[in-house]
């Protein structure tokens, strides 16, 4: 009773036992099906890669030895690179916006910039392939504009469309997170030292903004990569993505150690981007703390 | 002037960011076989159509059973996970947390190759039990992550307490923990059934021409069909999550308003 007491009358967070072990048997259930579905297929994944159909480093010699995968492989990284560029291009503004609205304008930014988040994926998808196509509403637009008919399905804009709009929110918010800490006083004093708008904005705001710059590069570019769905409805086939390509050689050709080689380039891809988040952004929170 | 032409912009590009959630409603209300938009007239045909056609039926019957034992999954296993997170003290622990997290990352075609191969050898393809596995997997971080927040935000004192008035461990946690914690394993539950009846890429690869979701039904139909009954079908997944991400921020802005 006495040793409860004293726990209560301990502030929070305190530790009240020797260190606590029971509790990292909750973990386990999660931990077992992460390891028997998570892992161990990402484990067979690159295993496959190395042994098939024979082992060695024949799938990766394959994959870097042959042009045409080399081009997939550049078009993957220029796709997931315009779709950053004009993410940034678009949110930038728009996280800006946010931050100079007032209560109930930055409500609404936030909702609509929130839509794409919890539209599925497939819907979303769909919905661009009727509005891109040849007698759609954005070439009627387009026409009553008195430009185009443009082609805009089953090509690498209406892939950069889609994906720019699905992604949108993971450039907005990092960017709002970070210029909602600027402190606007700073504007004016460059402004009473004699700096036109322009460029005050450009030598005092953009540096400070620049970790939420990055976080949402970095999120955005590496979402892109990996991007199934919108490029194989939106894209032609003849113009596909890596991760398309691993798709038809698992699925279609069966060839598991070539997939698997391209997932292999694929996941390491990613894990670099990331490897360079943590990094940025670790290197940002110091800016920001120190 | 500056100011006009920056709310001009956002207008534009928030006309965008909502547009193709708002003409698919429409176009599913078509009186013509064309998914042309806008509608030149209305009815209620593609509908019937959907709700008449087994195909269609028994993907969206698949994906609601699917993702009802993926939120049960889920949930159990993300708030037990979370809870050890949070209370554990153990060297590594921000490793196993974030490789708890790494679903969330890692590609989906990478993933979707690793798991077709795995159920090849365990004949999970195409079995309800496959797709609930795969599913839970990725909806575990969207369980663990509001969990987390709502355990880190409640007062351990309280479950002290309960015990020094002789509750047990789970006593305590049933009738202490639990309620409080409520809203973000509310929350959790919902983001995992939304997780797993959006979910295309792995489920295309371990559809059986048996079993298939609904998202992976209406992929299949958009490069085939012409006909409207796949924007019937894809309204009701935009009202089914819609509504159901509505009810989870409303938990989760429940949960920030009683912390304060």
């Amino acid at each position: 009773m006495a040793s409860a007491l004293q726990a209560v009358t301990l502030p929070a967070g305190t530790r009240t036992t020797a260190p606590e072990r029971r509790p990292a048997l909750l973990i386990l259930p999660a931990l077992v099906v992460l390891a028997v579905f998570f892992l161990y297929p990402l484990v067979s994944m690159v295993i496959s890669a190395f042994t098939d159909p024979s082992p060695g480093l024949g799938n990766f010699t394959w994959f870097f030895g042959e042009a045409q995968n080399l081009r997939v492989l550049g078009r993957t990284f220029t796709t997931a690179l315009w779709v950053t560029v004009i993410a940034l291009a678009l949110s930038y503004p728009y996280a800006y916006a946010m931050t100079v609205a007032g209560p109930r304008a930055r409500a609404v930014l936030t909702l609509l910039v929130l839509v794409p988040f919890w539209t599925s994926l497939m819907v979303r998808t769909f919905a661009w392939v009727i509005l891109l196509q040849d007698t759609g509403v954005v070439n009627d637009l387009l026409g009553a504009a008195g430009l185009g008919p443009f082609s805009l399905i089953r090509t690498q804009t209406g892939v950069v469309i889609g994906m720019v709009q699905l992604l949108m929110p993971f450039m907005v918010l990092p960017l709002y997170a970070v210029m909602s800490g600027i402190d606007r006083r700073l504007l004016s004093a460059a402004g009473s030292l004699g700096a036109r708008p322009v460029k005050a904005f450009a030598t005092v705001y953009v540096p400070l903004s620049l970790p939420g710059v990055s976080a949402g590069c970095l999120t955005v570019f590496i979402s892109a990569l990996g991007f199934y769905v919108t490029p194989a409805l939106l894209g032609s086939p003849t113009d596909a993505l890596l991760s398309q390509q691993i798709f038809t050689q698992v699925n279609g050709l069966l060839k598991w150690g070539r997939g698997g080689a391209m997932g292999v380039v694929l996941l390491g891809l990613t894990l670099a981007m990331i490897a360079l988040l943590a990094v940025t952004l670790r290197r940002g929170g110091r800016r920001v703390t120190g | 002037m500056r100011r006009g032409l920056l709310w001009a912009f956002c207008a534009l590009v928030g006309a965008w960011l909502v547009a193709p959630a708002l003409i698919v409603v429409p176009l599913s209300f078509t009186s013509k076989a064309s998914l042309k938009f806008p509608p030149d007239g209305y009815s209620t045909r593609w509908y019937e159509n959907f709700f008449g056609d087994p195909a269609w039926m028994s993907a969206l019957w698949t994906s609601i059973q699917v993702g009802l034992l993926v939120t049960v999954v889920a949930t159990v296993l993300g708030t037990a996970a979370a809870l050890g997170l949070t209370r554990a003290r153990l060297r590594g622990l921000a490793l196993v947390q974030g490789s708890m997290l790494a679903p969330m990352i890692v590609p989906g075609v990478v993933l979707a190759v690793g798991v077709y191969a795995v159920f090849l050898k365990l004949q999970l393809v195409g079995s309800l039990a496959g797709f609930v596995m795969a599913h839970t997997v990725l909806a575990l971080p969207f369980v663990i992550i509001p969990v987390s927040a709502s355990l880190r935000g409640f007062d351990r004192r309280l479950e002290s307490a309960a015990a020094s008035l002789g509750a047990g461990r789970w006593t305590a946690f049933r009738t202490v923990t639990l309620p409080l914690v409520a809203p973000g394993v509310a929350a959790g539950a919902l983001f995992a059934f939304v997780t797993s009846f959006d979910e295309v890429v792995v489920s295309l690869f371990i559809q059986s021409p048996y079993l298939q979701t609904l998202p992976v039904k209406m992929y299949a139909s958009v490069t085939r069909e012409t006909d409207p009954t796949i924007a019937a079908a894809a309204t009701m997944i935009i009202v089914m999550t819609t509504s159901l991400v509505l009810i989870a921020t409303f938990f989760v802005a429940r949960r920030s308003r009683a912390r304060q």
